[in-house]
């Protein structure tokens, strides 16, 4: 398989890089910019920003982040957060996005996927899922950070997602989400068997046994880091580091 | 002196992370679809991602395929990225049998999803992957001079090129268990499958080579 990737995910309000439990109780971190520089300059293997109010409030002030972190950033970007059309989808890779994650506005209208996907190539279209537990087992997509049922299946979501063609998704566990606990293993394990798309894991990781989890009993293919990487409780590197001796496959820098 | 780098907009994706790379190594940077341009070009950039097909056709109905021909038998230093190296091909089978530019002889086919005892290769191949030299190649004097050993690269691609001639190929990297052909040299003319622009610092030097050239 191809390497395993470390990406630090910035959520985002307003003009500023904030974090929050179970996406919500938000703090704010700092300048996004700073943030990204940081992470660009310590080897991170893409970068996630997301806004994460733009769907509730119509919104996107992401563009302006993601033109001026273009600039100078040369990894992948992936923007999500208030998109809703293709043209919301070519108005972001304008301003230097490599692929959009959309959520709510697929929810709404699962075909926006296949018309992104044709437009722009499959590679470019993220699905982003936000899974709670059920009580009685499984997993509930939500949409607008965690707060909105959506009804779906999460496992269902992900298959019609595929066949739609998504390029990629991104898993949030709103249940682990800030809590440093680690992330929805079995969430993960689920979603892994149930499509063959590249997975990126989300929401929980306080250690490298964490990390080290989510990929080899998980099975996802990339990382979504925040908080870890926000407070410094670990650089890029050393997650980087402890990986490669856990023997797994990430990027040698 | 600025070197001066003409970047080929055919109307199919986006050029700007391609044209801020190059301005970050120092270069200026034109983005041009007419074809005089092209013709008067130092450096010549073919971007591109998408569809072999579509991008063609686009290259086609602007009246650019045989000025990019010319440019690459020139002599002077051509780069084609992702499926812009995929062009520089005889022909690809992408949905249907296409021909490409043919300034490189040999195929553009897709990564096969069978890996064999009934695992299955994920398609495209997303991801950093290290770039590896083809035994009795070297990389000095080329795009690739004084990089570290296996250095990674950033990926996206659902194709592949097989050049007809095994001394074009400059570069590979393996793709759960198969080897892939991670960039092309022919004389000036270069090829990269994956996007130095999005390679972090490796994708810099390498750009940096190129406008050496």
């Amino acid at each position: 398989m191809a390497n395993i990737r470390i990406i630090p995910r910035l959520d985002i309000k307003g003009p500023n890089l904030i974090k929050g439990i179970h996406l919500e109780g938000l703090r704010v971190v700092g300048d996004p910019q700073e943030f990204a520089h940081r992470y660009y300059a310590e080897g991170a293997d893409e970068l996630i920003y997301m806004d994460i109010v733009a769907s509730l409030y119509g919104r996107n002030s992401l563009k302006d982040i993601v033109r001026r972190t273009a600039k100078d950033v040369f990894i992948p970007l992936t923007v999500g957060g208030g998109i809703r059309s293709t043209d919301d989808v070519r108005d972001m890779l304008r301003a230097g996005a490599d692929k959009v994650a959309i959520n709510t506005a697929a929810v709404k209208r699962p075909e926006l996927i296949s018309e992104i996907s044709r437009r722009f190539g499959s590679q470019c279209c993220v699905v982003s899922v936000e899974a709670k537990r059920r009580p009685e087992g499984g997993w509930e997509a939500y949409v607008d950070n965690g707060r909105e049922r959506t009804g779906l299946d999460v496992i269902a979501w992900v298959r019609q997602a595929e066949q739609l063609g998504a390029g990629e998704l991104l898993v949030t566990s709103v249940d682990q989400e800030g809590t440093k606990r680690g992330f929805d293993i079995e969430l993960f394990k689920a979603v892994t068997s149930a499509v063959r798309l590249p997975v990126i894991g989300s929401g929980g990781m306080g250690s490298q046994e964490h990390f080290n989890a989510a990929v080899r009993d998980g099975g996802v293919d990339a990382v979504a880091i925040a908080d870890v990487f926000h407070y410094k409780r670990m650089s890029i590197g050393e997650v980087r580091q402890d990986a490669l001796a856990a023997g797994l496959q990430v990027r040698k820098l | 002196m600025k070197k001066r780098v003409t970047l080929i907009d055919y109307g199919i994706g986006n050029l700007l992370s391609v044209s801020r790379a190059f301005e970050a190594c120092g270069a200026e940077v034109l983005q041009t679809e007419n074809p005089a341009d092209i013709a008067a070009a130092d450096y010549l950039v073919l971007p591109g991602v998408g569809a072999f097909v579509d991008g063609m056709r686009e290259l086609n109905s602007r009246g650019l395929v045989e000025p990019i021909r010319a440019a690459c038998a020139s002599g002077k230093p051509v780069l084609g990225i992702c499926l812009g190296m995929q062009m520089l091909f005889t022909e690809s089978d992408e949905h249907h049998l296409t021909p490409g530019l043919g300034v490189i002889a040999g195929r553009v086919e897709a990564i096969p999803n069978d890996a064999g005892n009934g695992h299955w290769r994920k398609t495209p191949h997303i991801g950093w992957s290290e770039l590896i030299t083809p035994s009795g190649i070297n990389w000095q004097g080329t795009i690739f001079t004084d990089l570290i050993e296996r250095p990674a690269a950033y990926f996206v691609h659902s194709f592949s090129c097989v050049p007809a001639s095994p001394t074009a190929k400059l570069a590979e990297c393996e793709y759960e268990g198969i080897r892939i052909c991670a960039a092309v040299r022919q004389g000036n003319v270069y090829g990269c499958q994956f996007h130095p622009e999005k390679s972090g610092l490796i994708g810099l030097h390498i750009i940096r080579n190129f406008i050496l050239l």
